[in-house]
């Protein structure tokens, strides 16, 4: 016969028994079971919010986006690619708008280097916009947590209007009432903070009359 | 609504939905962890592990349990991290260098869930969902049999026996982590979270860009992290991610989450002494803490001070718009009161005050409430150092639950209220004299000081959430932090399951008209001024040269 392993070895095994049989319930069961029941009662959310126009799939209601001009030089990763007149502009994203790749600038709350990119933007904006620097909302001028923010603030979208109707050749009224449309408001009327989602305004925008 | 109105219904509906759960949940807890009878698929379970689910273990039989099976957690998630080129669902990820992929183990082994990795282009959707997730379980319940044995210390007399960990670690997850975690994966499926096994699908957007859609079981993992006080985000953007935490519903479920245990554990807790007012007492504490954080962090964030901040006109970097002011700094204050570390909004373009106050936090040693578990030991040896102090003002021996605390229990309570600052001090300082890891700092001055602060903060205290402006994937950092998150979570485990064993040897003490009684506003005011003098005399000098000169200057 031989001899019984020692306590602490089999503690060892009895421990790697356990993180087997959980990782089989937790680790592949649950997740697939909550799959499964998502992908049935709410495929369309569990998908991601896929955004289509024209039956093409254009972005998700959930991800911001970039709305620039196209580079002169599309291989030049030097140049600065300048935002389009004609859709309402998102919040600046640290990492723009990249879907794999989410995140903040971490910039600190006296750094110069935000100190500078908020002035700059400033500048930009109400030079864009053709407002007073002042009036630029907040949300305008700094960079989200995720880098993918939809949302801008009612203030930023009422800001972009006159522009965007301008270049479209719209009534600032018909534009005005689209922001109103996709204004979305706190969950439940206090939850969270209130937004106008840039992917589906834009995309309403660029709808066929 | 004005933004400040609705702030507080915010507030008071998130409190109103604790309070509402304190008494079943914490009953619900009590009782899984005292009753004797077994449900079919856990006798099951324990004939595959061969387990005798009867038989209960002495403290130190318990404790060489719980480290085996954090060493064998370690090993197998540092092979399926390097492995999972192999496997499937990888999506093609690179591999992981040797000391990230042991940075990643531990972290997610020790409930700290620090990341020094970005969760979209770092881990294929094996590895999160068999592997980090099944940590997410895990080691919260770890957590919870820890308390379970300090617990049952207090209530068993003359024994070596302080219960199994096998059954205590296999009930937690089946009973309670498993069936919270089902419902509310599904609520928030239901308001946005995605729940597929897509990769990255790439979309031709409006103005011509390809931006590319990320997929992933997110749902089933984004609970298990709040509920679990873990907090590694399936993105890196955590769940300030839109994927992650698409409205100010889903915000609030989630921070419900983090708080719904360990708010509730003290109800557990009082209900095994057998006295509910001693579980009110600590809970006392612990809202009080949480409320004053909550907030000042809020005033703070308001307030908008620091120079970048004052020209944008609101401390609206790394937040975001769907959430606001409000909803960032309640997450805030609750993710770094627990152990959690998942954030909705960047602590590092916090102000100087608000971010101080989220590193003061966990400087708190996570306890109010704390993290799932780890919260209330930490809060129920705090509460054996007051009633030792109260004695000594007296001249009595102190008591607590009616067993004395002689030396020998003073002394692993005094090791375990050391353990943490220790390796944070040293491990900041060690930092702050290597030129190289200096440089690691995003931001410069007292404020890339904080970056470090933190840094060893988090990992020593479990949290995992970061001034993520540092550079922490490099091999020193990796090393470093990792012993800081394995020790930070061993160490206290060792000394509170030691505690647990000299307890519950004790014969048991009658109180007398001279015992201190523990469940009075007196010990309250008594246990808070406690903890703020440990905390406030080990940390003040490393905040000084931190967040309190930044905000000063």
């Amino acid at each position: 016969m031989s001899k019984p392993l020692p306590a602490i070895v089999r503690t060892h095994f009895t421990a790697l028994r356990v993180l087997l049989v959980l990782t089989v319930i937790l680790g592949v069961a649950y997740p697939l079971l909550v799959t499964g029941i998502s992908q049935v009662a709410f495929s369309d959310k569990a998908n991601g919010s896929i955004v289509k126009s024209d039956g093409k799939e254009v972005g998700s209601s959930l991800l911001g986006q970039n709305y620039n001009l196209p580079k002169k030089n599309p291989d030049d990763k030097e140049e600065v690619a300048l935002p389009d007149p004609k859709w309402f502009q998102p919040r600046p994203a640290a990492n723009g708008y990249a879907g794999d790749n989410s995140g903040a600038s971490n910039l600190g709350p006296n750094s110069e280097d935000l100190r500078k990119n908020v002035d700059d933007r400033r500048k930009a904006v109400a030079a864009f916009d053709g407002v007073d620097p002042a009036s630029v909302p907040a949300d305008a001028l700094t960079a989200s947590g995720s880098g993918l923010d939809p949302h801008i603030s009612v203030a930023y979208a009422k800001e972009q209007v006159k522009r965007v109707a301008e270049t479209r050749k719209l009534s600032q009224d018909t534009v005005a009432k689209l922001v109103e449309k996709y204004t979305e408001g706190r969950s439940l009327g206090f939850l969270g903070q209130e937004g106008v989602n840039v992917v589906l305004l834009n995309k309403a925008l660029d709808a066929p009359k | 609504m004005g933004s400040t109105l609705a702030g507080w219904m915010q507030a008071l509906a998130l409190v109103g939905a604790l309070a509402l759960c304190y008494r079943p949940l914490g009953d619900y807890i009590a009782k899984l962890l005292t009753t004797s009878k077994h449900l079919r698929v856990e006798r099951g379970i324990y004939k595959v592990i061969g387990v005798d689910g009867d038989a209960d273990q002495r403290w130190s039989v318990y404790l060489r349990s719980v480290l085996a099976f954090s060493a064998v957690s370690v090993l197998f998630l540092y092979g399926l991290i390097r492995l999972q080129g192999y496997l499937l669902l990888n999506l093609g990820v690179p591999q992981m260098e040797g000391h990230q992929a042991w940075n990643t183990a531990i972290s997610f082994v020790a409930n700290t869930n620090w990341q020094s990795y970005a969760g979209e282009s770092a881990m294929g959707h094996l590895a999160q969902m068999a592997g980090l997730a099944v940590q997410n379980f895990v080691s919260a319940a770890v957590g919870i049999a820890v308390v379970a044995a300090l617990i049952r210390g207090f209530t068993r007399n003359r024994t070596d026996r302080v219960g199994n960990f096998w059954v205590d670690l296999v009930r937690i997850n089946i009973r309670l982590l498993l069936p919270l975690s089902i419902v509310f994966a599904l609520v928030l499926a239901a308001s946005g979270v995605i729940q597929n096994f897509h990769g990255f699908t790439e979309v031709t957007t409006l103005s011509g860009e390809v931006q590319k859609i990320p997929g992933g079981p997110v749902a089933s993992q984004e609970v298990i992290k709040l509920l679990g006080t873990n907090g590694g985000g399936f993105f890196n953007a955590n769940s300030a991610h839109p994927f992650e935490n698409p409205t100010g519903f889903s915000n609030l479920v989630e921070i419900f989450l983090i708080l719904v245990i360990p708010f509730a554990l003290p109800r557990a807790f009082g209900r095994m002494v057998g006295d509910n007012r001693q579980g009110y007492a600590i809970l006392a504490v612990m809202g009080l803490f949480w409320v004053a954080s909550t907030a000042l962090l809020t005033w703070a964030e308001a307030s908008h001070q620091g120079s970048a901040l004052q020209a944008a006109g609101a401390a609206m970097e790394g937040k975001e718009q769907r959430f606001g002011i409000a909803a960032s700094t309640l997450f805030a204050s609750s993710t770094t009161l627990t152990s959690t570390g998942a954030v909705n909004s960047f602590h590092d373009s916090y102000t100087p005050f608000g971010g101080g106050l989220t590193v003061f936090n966990m400087m708190l040693g996570e306890i109010a409430p704390g993290g799932v578990g780890s919260g209330l030991y930490g809060m129920l040896v705090l509460a054996i150092v007051a009633v030792f102090v109260a004695g000594l003002m007296v001249g009595r021996t102190p008591e607590y639950l009616g067993k004395k605390l002689g030396g020998r229990e003073m002394k692993f309570a005094s090791l375990y209220i050391l353990t943490t600052p220790t390796l944070v001090l040293v491990g900041t300082g060690v930092a702050m004299a290597l030129p190289g890891e200096r440089a690691g700092m995003l931001n410069s001055g007292a404020h890339g000081f904080s970056e470090v602060l933190y840094a060893f903060t988090s990992a020593a205290n479990n949290n995992g959430s970061a001034f993520g402006g540092i550079t922490v994937n490099t091999d020193w950092y990796d090393t470093a932090l990792g012993l800081a998150m394995i020790f930070g979570r061993l160490l206290p485990i060792v000394f509170v399951l030691a505690l647990a064993g000299s307890l519950a040897q004790q014969q048991p003490v009658p109180a007398t008209p001279g015992t201190l009684p523990t469940h009075k506003p007196l010990f309250v005011g008594l246990l808070s001024g406690v903890i703020l003098i440990v905390v406030g005399l080990t940390y003040f000098p490393a905040l000084a040269l931190g967040p309190l000169a930044e905000g000063l200057s």
